[in-house]
């Protein structure tokens, strides 16, 4: 007989893995991506393509060539990351930005760091922050959603709903009521911004899958998005919005538009940068919450999801000190012991 | 339907191969090899000597304390020597050897199998049966019964907890006993009600065992003060702790017994060693044991003697399959992977089972990617990721304040995590360490 | 012009209560310390090992200085020298002590200890220790995973991948203790260094008797007293079943080593003696590469650097 193999216990495991994970966050996506395609045609592909090869390469060259490890693309995070680095962007986007972008991304948010796991911050937003704040003309200038009518190179721009809105609530002008798409398209999918912003209701549809197969939890999303809804309807309690909006469209608009929905469900909830326990979890969904509104209201940036969750993200290992609750623990001061 | 609050995970239960396997009685080995350490806490001291012929259900060795238990002959024959043995884990126990000649018995143990199911001894009188007969918890722990009846002073207990749950995967035995002597294990629970002096006692039992809690309950419908629990199915369901939380809705806090929240528990197997000692006057000679691997040629439930060599056991069971490539001696979550299985049978192996080779290796580990589905996995409320990186790095002191010592070796924290971190191998041995440091420190106050 | 006068002064008044602050606190949370401690510590190596007994070496500076005499302290790593530039400082007397250093006392090489069980668990010795017996039927032997290498912070302990066994640079090991802790199955030990190095070492630390310990282990002290009885200065005892050199007593004859049945004496760095008429098992060797099938191989072969064979390699 061989010699027999001993490990500690338990001798079976769940079958799950990173790439699994990886993989159904993967697939949550491609609904919102293909609206997308829908929407601005060519720009949506090429993006897409540049940015995840970009970094799936960075990767590999860093772990090859610099760190002179086994690479780990294998676990296709870094599809992931170029996927959500490319929903970040507005289609339109020269090909050399999206691939500083990818680079910047890849191998400062991540690499730098050791790797997966390692990152306090989110990679693709860290990619993307970076070509925000170098180069905002193109980071900001939105192509119109034309499918494959427009072209590529210079497609028709306009201003995303979220411009309207800030102007809407910053300078109580309700004129631009009329310039803001109507709630249906904002949900269904036919509005100008970055590749993953156009269609709420994919996202959504995505994020429940992912809440259903247990790839990340309810806390986050819903903190999040309870507290950005809160937030919105407290501004239009308080009378802040003019004639022409009440304050449950202004509620609506705040969660459908802009990086809302996908920043909830699939940037803030990154394994990686999100806090381990449920209370953790559900403060850091409050924080992000928070921060964007206040960035939405007052802020220069029309759109401030990304500060948010990197905000947020640098608060993690304070959050992590946040314990879960113990066996027993409670129920100690309840119950004293029999008599 | 209940079951316990705080995390919990969903293995496999692969139950199919052993499940209403009707319990096969093992034969006799040749050469009985009985350990002195079959439960914890101090040996029992031999009481027989070289060349004494003992016979079935004979005292053999006393024991060694307070917290320990009285082992009795399995068999008849000769005491060949008293030596040390291995077991499986290659490590040396003292044993005692016995030639087996026949099956003759004591004889003043009923072996009929009629359910005698009067009982009218006063509490102490059932202890001291209980006592005698070297009775321990057959769950997996091997904790003395009578330990657990005899509460500290100023503890009452209230309730008596039934483990009918078997949540490890594989394991059947405990299904096959209620089913096969459900009404012996209900008269156990009437004995152990009045040794403890209390009117209540829940039957825990997951619901992948309806034809055992339909029996069960059908029985406690003319029991007074007996009910059946059905619980949802979730591991770890039968520790101490969850059953209780489970079952009666309470928590037992960090470091304290289940007395402290009014309850007794005990597995069904142990409530009918109870039974049989007391209505019986049989001692704990043998046990049930789940022979059972996908690719075993029978397997099924035993009844084995202790002492019997568990290669006789295989044997029975269709011998050793071809692609074995791990022996779990238990269940797949908290067994022990084996050695070699010359050991043999004792009070403390509650099954065997053949892993085929393909699933028998971990996959490499990855980075931690702070999933936190250890976190949630924990049914003690842990945070597995920190104290395995804690136990890692040597920080004992952070480990002691994160409450290591309320791990319950479950497993669900290795079991979950998509990186196949070997989470509680460095969890286990930061307890172990903890633990050292802990009594060092009692001792020096 | 007023945007700079403003932003300077603005800039300047930060500074200067940021300063006040800064200093007031320090002030106020100021640590009176000895300031020879600062001097002792300056003298020490700063490896922080451990290897004195306290938590690095700033602890041990505060503790020679609190302390009465110099006995019992000692930084091993730095050893004699080191402590007498700390006597001078405190003006105190250092204590005589003899260079020491780390030995493993398991020759269980690959080949005289048959495998019996794959290990497939975390790759530390200690959690196999406190699941099992190990890969080999010895229960006292080397587990090979490491933790003392892992534990070395001076690079001295390496697992030779040939015999599965960590081996000890002379060069390097600086008796700091940190394997010796490591090792759960105290395998290693602190030992003399000996004149030029040179001491014999029993390299088993198996309790079984003979005969087991043989089944699990070729190389394995069977506990014969031979050595014990050819010692002529009764350097050697047997306590449960395994034999030990006391380094006070050895006077290094090496007749121990010449009638040991089993190879597991060791004479470490002698030169190479006369081969003529010499029974085996004599060569001296390194560390841990000595090994039954070895010796009887190899006696032509001398040095001090004994090189791997290629025998072992395939095994």
């Amino acid at each position: 007989m061989k010699p027999l193999i001993v490990a500690p216990a338990p001798h079976v495991h769940s079958g799950d893995s990173v790439r699994k994970n990886m993989l159904l966050v993967i697939a949550a996506l491609i609904p919102a991506y293909a609206v997308s395609v829908v929407s601005f045609g060519w720009g949506a592909l090429i993006t897409m393509l540049i940015s995840v090869a970009a970094c799936v390469l960075t990767e590999w060259l860093i772990a090859k060539y610099l760190l002179k490890e086994q690479p780990t693309i294998g676990d296709c995070s870094a599809i992931l990351t170029g996927m959500l680095l490319a929903f970040n962007l507005p289609s339109n986007l020269p090909w050399w930005l999206i691939i500083i972008g990818a680079v910047v991304a890849i191998g400062v948010g991540k690499m730098t760091f050791g790797g997966l796991g390692q990152n306090p911050f989110n990679p693709a937003l860290v990619g993307r922050v970076f070509l925000l704040i170098s180069f905002p003309v193109q980071m900001t200038t939105w192509p119109l959603p034309q499918g494959f009518k427009g072209s590529y190179v210079d497609a028709e721009t306009g201003a995303t709903p979220l411009y309207y809105l800030k102007h809407l609530v910053k300078e109580h002008d309700g004129s631009v009521v009329s310039d803001l798409v109507p709630l249906k398209d904002a949900l269904f999918g036919f509005m100008g911004g970055s590749l993953g912003e156009v269609c709420a209701l994919a996202l959504l549809a995505g994020g429940i899958f992912l809440i259903c197969t247990r790839v990340i939890t309810w806390h986050i999303p819903v903190s999040i998005l309870a507290t950005a809804a809160l937030f919105a309807a407290v501004t239009g309690w308080c009378g802040a919005l003019p004639e022409g909006m009440c304050t449950s469209q202004y509620v609506a608009y705040t969660l459908l538009t802009g990086g809302m929905m996908l920043g909830a469900f699939f940037m803030a909830t990154d394994y990686v940068t999100s806090p381990m326990t449920a209370w953790g979890k559900i403060v850091f969904g409050a924080g992000i919450g928070l921060i964007v509104m206040i960035i939405r209201t007052w802020g220069a940036y029309p759109e401030g999801m990304s500060f948010a969750i990197l905000i947020m993200n640098a608060c993690v290992p304070l959050l992590d000190k946040i314990r879960p609750q113990r066996f027993g623990e409670k129920v100690k001061k309840q119950q004293p012991a029999t008599k | 339907m209940k079951t316990f609050r705080i995390g919990g995970v969903h293995p496999h239960d692969n139950k199919i191969y052993s499940a209403h396997q009707p319990i096969r009685e093992c034969a006799l080995p040749e050469k009985a090899i009985i350990p002195l350490v079959q439960h914890i806490g101090a040996p029992a001291q031999p009481v027989v000597e070289k060349g004494q012929k003992v016979k079935v259900g004979e005292l053999i060795a006393k024991a060694g304390g307070f917290v320990s238990a009285n082992i009795h002959s399995p068999v008849s024959g000769t005491v060949t020597k008293i030596d040390s043995t291995t077991d499986a884990w290659g490590m040396k126990m003292p044993a005692i050897f016995i030639d087996v000649e026949g099956d003759e018995w004591v004889e003043t143990i009923d072996r009929s199998t009629d359910v005698i199911r009067e009982c009218t001894l006063e509490p102490k009188e059932i202890i001291d049966r209980i006592t005698e007969a070297g009775i321990v918890g057959l769950g997996g722990a091997c904790f003395p019964t009578h330990v657990k009846l005899l509460p500290p002073p100023g503890k009452k207990a209230e309730v008596l907890i039934v483990n009918g749950v078997e949540c490890e995967p594989y394991l059947t035995c405990d299904h096959q006993l209620m089913l096969e002597h459900g009404e012996e294990i209900m008269t156990g629970i009437q004995i152990l009600m009045r040794a403890l002096g209390i009117q209540k006692a829940v039957i825990g039992i997951e619901k992948n065992k309806p034809d055992a809690i339909a029996r069960m309950q059908e029985l406690a419908s003319r029991t007074l003060g007996v009910k059946v629990q059905p619980l949802k199915l979730k591991y770890p369901q039968g520790g101490e702790k969850q059953l209780i939380d489970a079952c009666i809705r309470r928590q037992v806090p960090s470091g304290a017994l289940p007395i402290e929240v009014g309850a007794v528990v005990d597995n069904v197997a142990t409530i009918y060693a109870v039974y049989e000692a007391v209505q019986k006057h049989k001692p704990l000679i043998s046990r049930v044991m789940t022979v059972t691997g996908k690719s075993l040629e029978r397997p099924g439930n035993y009844s084995v003697r202790f002492g019997t060599p568990l290669t006789q056991v295989v044997a029975e069971a269709g011998g050793v399959p071809e692609d074995t490539g791990k022996i779990i001696g238990g269940g797949p979550m908290m067994g022990r992977a084996m050695n070699n299985i010359d050991m043999p049978a004792n009070k403390r192996v509650s099954g065997l089972l053949f892993l085929p080779e393909a699933e028998s290796r971990r996959t490499e580990p990855e980075n931690c990617i702070r999933c936190g589905k250890c976190v949630s996995a924990c049914p003690m409320g842990l945070e597995p990721y920190l104290l395995s990186k804690q136990a890692e790095m040597q920080m004992w002191d952070e480990m002691e304040k994160h409450d290591v010592m309320d791990c319950i070796d479950c497993g669900c924290c290795l079991f979950t995590c998509p990186s196949h971190r070997p989470l509680l191998d460095y969890i286990r041995m930061g307890k172990a360490t903890v633990g050292g440091i802990i009594r060092a420190r009692a001792q020096k106050k | 012009m007023n945007l700079i006068v403003i932003s300077l002064l603005v800039l300047g008044i930060t500074g200067l209560a940021a300063a006040l602050l800064l200093y007031l606190t320090a002030r106020k949370f100021k640590v009176e310390e000895d300031p020879r401690i600062d001097e002792v510590q300056e003298v020490l190596p700063g490896a922080n090992c451990g290897g004195c007994g306290f938590a690095g070496c700033r602890a041990l500076a505060e503790a020679c200085v609190k302390a009465d005499s110099l006995d019992g302290l000692l930084c091993p790593v730095g050893g004699a020298p080191v402590m007498e530039k700390i006597g001078a400082i405190l003006g105190m007397e250092a204590a005589a002590s003899e260079p020491k250093i780390a030995v493993v006392r398991c020759n269980g090489v690959c080949e005289a200890r048959p495998r019996t069980s794959e290990y497939n668990g975390v790759k530390s010795c200690r959690i196999q220790h406190n699941l099992y017996v190990g890969e080999t039927a010895c229960p006292f032997g080397c587990l090979g995973c490491g933790d003392c290498a892992a534990a070395c912070q001076f690079d001295a302990l390496h697992i030779n991948p040939q015999t599965g066994l960590p081996e000890v640079d002379e060069e390097k090991c600086v008796a700091c203790g940190k394997c010796v802790s490591a090792c759960p199955r105290n395998i290693i030990e602190l030992r003399k260094k000996g004149p030029k190095g040179r001491r014999m070492v029993v390299k088993c630390v198996n309790k079984d008797k003979g005969a087991v310990a043989r089944k699990a282990c070729l190389n394995a002290c069977i506990g014969c007293g031979k050595c014990q009885k050819e010692c002529p200065f009764e350097a050697i005892v047997i306590e449960n079943n395994v034999a030990y050199i006391d380094w006070e007593k050895c006077r290094l004859c090496r007749k121990c080593e010449s009638v040991c049945p089993t190879g597991a004496i060791h004479a470490v760095n002698f030169p190479p003696r006369k081969p003529a008429g010499e029974a085996e098992g004599q060569k001296p060797v390194v560390e841990g590469q000595k090994s039954k099938v070895e010796s009887t191989e190899a006696k032509a072969e001398s040095g001090v650097q004994a090189e791997p064979k290629k025998e072992e390699a395939k095994a």
